[in-house]
């Protein structure tokens, strides 16, 4: 670059360097220590230096990336080998067929080569695609920014949870192994997301953007509320425990060999959403969700129901994250309230916008990403949310669709010259 | 001639302003009728009183299809249920689904004819193959005769100008209206293009069978296809007849030249 101004480069990253560093003294370079009630401030001079140098540091990155993002020839060039590397990586169909059948292999054959608590790990993770892919119907599809997914999670898990407490007594008495329970709480706890999937959307699918948003954040909060304190019903904090692992033909199966088999039930339901919300992208339904996206009024005067395309979109999701709470209370064996607050629901739509909204593989790497990095990176657990939360930041910056961006199938119409110019293309 | 929509005492106020001032308008059965007046005089709002997309403040539209005896009261009613009702219009500011495919833009125009449900969706069964089979061919005669159909895979954001306004009344036409509602139609396109719309909208009448009701500035356009002619100005309708008749018209001289 030639006209490349340093004086305004240099310039920008000491103003932000001294507004870092006054902006950080208090908390880093300040210590306070209370002791018997009595506040001992140390003061850690080293910060002084490291502050400004790194966010000198930083911001001279962070401009130059931003200025290589939006530089012109450069960003073209850059662009052809994004585009050349898409096609012979991400598009090709030889490629995506290999990558995607051993990535089903690997995670087929998982807990046979991994221990109980890689197993056990591995099943949360699936368990946050699942929901992951649930948001990704309404977010993603629905275009309906929701952040109470957690609670539709938390009713689910409730389902089974208060099944177990309240009707087990019966089915031991009955000689039924309580491991049936489970077959019956997967649907019941679907339906059951489902009804209060309805009564939300009753009131919330006029609302738009910012409004539903606020309204279904606090629905999950409300929903947690009533979990914590109704506690001669729903076991309050203590929650619930004890709850019975899927019966698996009457053997009484150790905890590892339990892991397995929820491993593979997990994974199936894994497999069953990608189907399902690839199915439906690619339907009827999916081409009005996205016209919905792009253009609501013109959507409304082509004769579509803009609130019952929401309300299917809306209780799909749920239903989904109702499923992945049953599964995911058969898995603790226990639940209470913390598992199912605000933010869980952020969590989850991390992983749809880090991943790529709307984009399946995206959602299955941003789950991945968020729900096993902390995992295998203890050291950096407490950072955990800074670390997301600048993530989110640098990707709605640079790249706002996601880390792996939607591809949406085109309907084509197969033209006669198209034909001509594919058989000439092979010749 | 039979009337198909009479608009009675229709008024819409925004606020302190009274867009539409106790509006009275009765559409033919078959004929094309265009709808003048200057920039702001309410035309564009009367559409989306028509269409549901705004509620009147009073007054009612009602419909009577061709070959039904009873009318009945469409205002008040949700734009979807109006348009299944067989009224179809285009936006003056062109409003595609431009990250879809000119086919796509089409097809969705046809999602209420269609039955397929979540399961069908999931389980991808034949009837429902064949119903999207079906609906692409379709859609594909439809782009045929607004003569779109070389542009049927391109994204609708890449067409020309031009090529975009008919997409919008292929799109229109795709929800099978009995009446159709063009605003502006016109605008933006050079003459050529001006001259094979007027063609297109002539063919729709004769050969579709499709009432038109139109919103226009190009007056060359408007004289040479309507046979009735409204205009409006300051939310009033300040005359209406034939093309002969409203051009002599003093009001409307004075409306459009100003005093
Ligand atoms: N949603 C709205 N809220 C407030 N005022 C509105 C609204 N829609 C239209 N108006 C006002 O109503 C009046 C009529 O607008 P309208 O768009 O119907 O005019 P028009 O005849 O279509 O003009 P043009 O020829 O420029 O398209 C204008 O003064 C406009 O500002
Ligand atoms: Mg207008």
């Amino acid at each position: 670059m030639e006209d490349f101004n340093w004086k305004e480069y240099l310039k920008d990253s000491f103003i932000s360097m001294l507004w870092f560093s006054l902006l950080l003294f208090p908390m880093l370079v300040m210590k306070i220590t209370v002791k018997g009630g009595m506040a001992d401030v140390t003061y850690r001079w080293g910060y002084l230096v490291v502050i400004p140098v790194s966010a000198f540091i930083l911001s001279a990155l962070w401009k130059y990336f931003r200025e290589r993002q939006q530089g012109g020839d450069k960003a073209d060039k850059r662009g052809e080998i994004a585009a050349l590397f898409r096609r012979t990586f991400i598009e090709n169909r030889t490629v995506k067929k290999v990558s995607i059948i051993s990535a089903i292999l690997i995670m087929a054959f998982y807990p046979v080569f991994s221990g109980m608590y890689n197993t056990n790990v591995m099943i949360s993770a699936l368990i946050y695609i699942m929901l992951g892919l649930g948001l990704n119907i309404v977010l993603g599809l629905g275009g309906m920014l929701h952040l109470g997914h957690a609670a539709f999670f938390a009713v689910g898990a409730y389902t089974y949870g208060l099944f177990f407490k309240y009707a087990g007594q019966f089915f031991v008495d009955a000689g039924i192994s309580t491991g049936w329970m489970f077959w019956i709480a997967l649907p019941a706890g679907g339906i059951m997301a489902a009804v209060f999937g309805v009564l939300l959307s009753l009131p919330v699918l006029r609302l738009r953007g910012d409004y539903l948003a606020i309204v279904t954040l606090a629905f999950g909060e409300i929903m947690r509320m009533v979990l914590q304190n109704w506690g001669n019903v729903t076991g309050g904090a203590t929650g619930i425990s004890l709850i019975p692992r899927p019966w698996l033909f009457g053997i009484n199966v150790t905890p590892r060999l339990a892991a397995v088999y929820i491993y593979y039930i997990v994974f199936a339901f894994v497999i069953i959403s990608i189907i399902t919300v690839s199915r439906l992208e690619n339907s009827r339904i999916g081409r009005a969700w996205e016209a919905m996206r792009e253009d609501e009024i013109a959507c409304q005067s082509m004769g579509i129901d803009l609130v019952r395309n929401k309300l299917t979109a809306f209780i799909l999701g749920s239903v989904w994250a109702g499923v992945a709470g049953v599964l995911f209370a058969s898995q603790t064996t226990y639940i209470n309230p913390d598992s199912f607050t605000i933010w869980e629901s952020i969590l989850i739509l991390c992983i749809v916008v880090l991943g790529g909204t709307g984009s399946i593989s995206g959602v299955i790497l941003g789950a991945l990403i968020i729900k096993l990095l902390p995992e295998y990176m203890r050291a950096f657990a407490q950072y955990r949310l800074l670390v997301f939360g600048l993530a989110l930041v640098l990707m709605m910056i640079f790249r706002p669709g996601g880390i792996i961006k939607k591809v949406r199938k085109i309907y084509r119409f197969p033209l006669d010259e198209e034909n001509d110019a594919a058989a000439e293309g092979q010749n | 001639m039979e009337k198909i929509m009479e608009i009675d005492n229709l008024s819409m106020v925004f606020g302190g302003l009274k867009a539409i001032d106790n509006v009275n308008m009765s559409i033919n059965s078959g004929a094309i009728t265009a709808l003048i007046g200057p920039n702001g005089a309410g035309k564009t709002t009367l559409f989306n009183c028509i269409t549901g997309v705004y509620k009147p403040t009073s007054g009612s539209v009602s419909i009577k299809k061709p070959g039904q005896k009873e009318s009945e009261k469409i205002s008040g009613l949700k734009p979807h249920i109006i348009n299944r009702k067989g009224l179809a219009r285009t936006f003056q500011n062109i409003r595609l689904f431009s990250n879809m495919s000119v086919l796509e833009n089409v097809m969705v125009g046809r999602h209420h004819k269609l039955k397929a449900n979540i399961m069908g969706a999931l389980l991808r069964d034949r009837k429902t193959r064949e119903e999207e089979e079906k609906v692409v061919n379709d859609s594909y005669e439809i782009l045929k005769k607004i003569n779109l159909h070389k542009f049927v895979n391109e994204m609708a954001r890449n067409l020309p100008y031009g090529a975009q306004r008919r997409l919008e009344i292929a799109r229109a036409l795709s929800t099978d209206p009995f009446l159709l509602l063009l605003d502006e139609p016109a605008a933006g396109m050079n003459p050529l293009e001006t001259r094979e719309l007027e063609d297109t909208i002539n063919r729709l009448r004769s050969e579709e069978k499709i009432t038109i009701l139109l919103i226009e500035h190009d007056m060359s356009l408007v004289m040479n296809i309507s046979e009735h002619i409204y205009v409006v100005d300051y939310g009033k309708m300040i005359a209406e007849g034939s093309p002969d008749e409203v051009k002599r018209n003093p009001d409307v001289i004075k409306a459009y030249l100003g005093e």
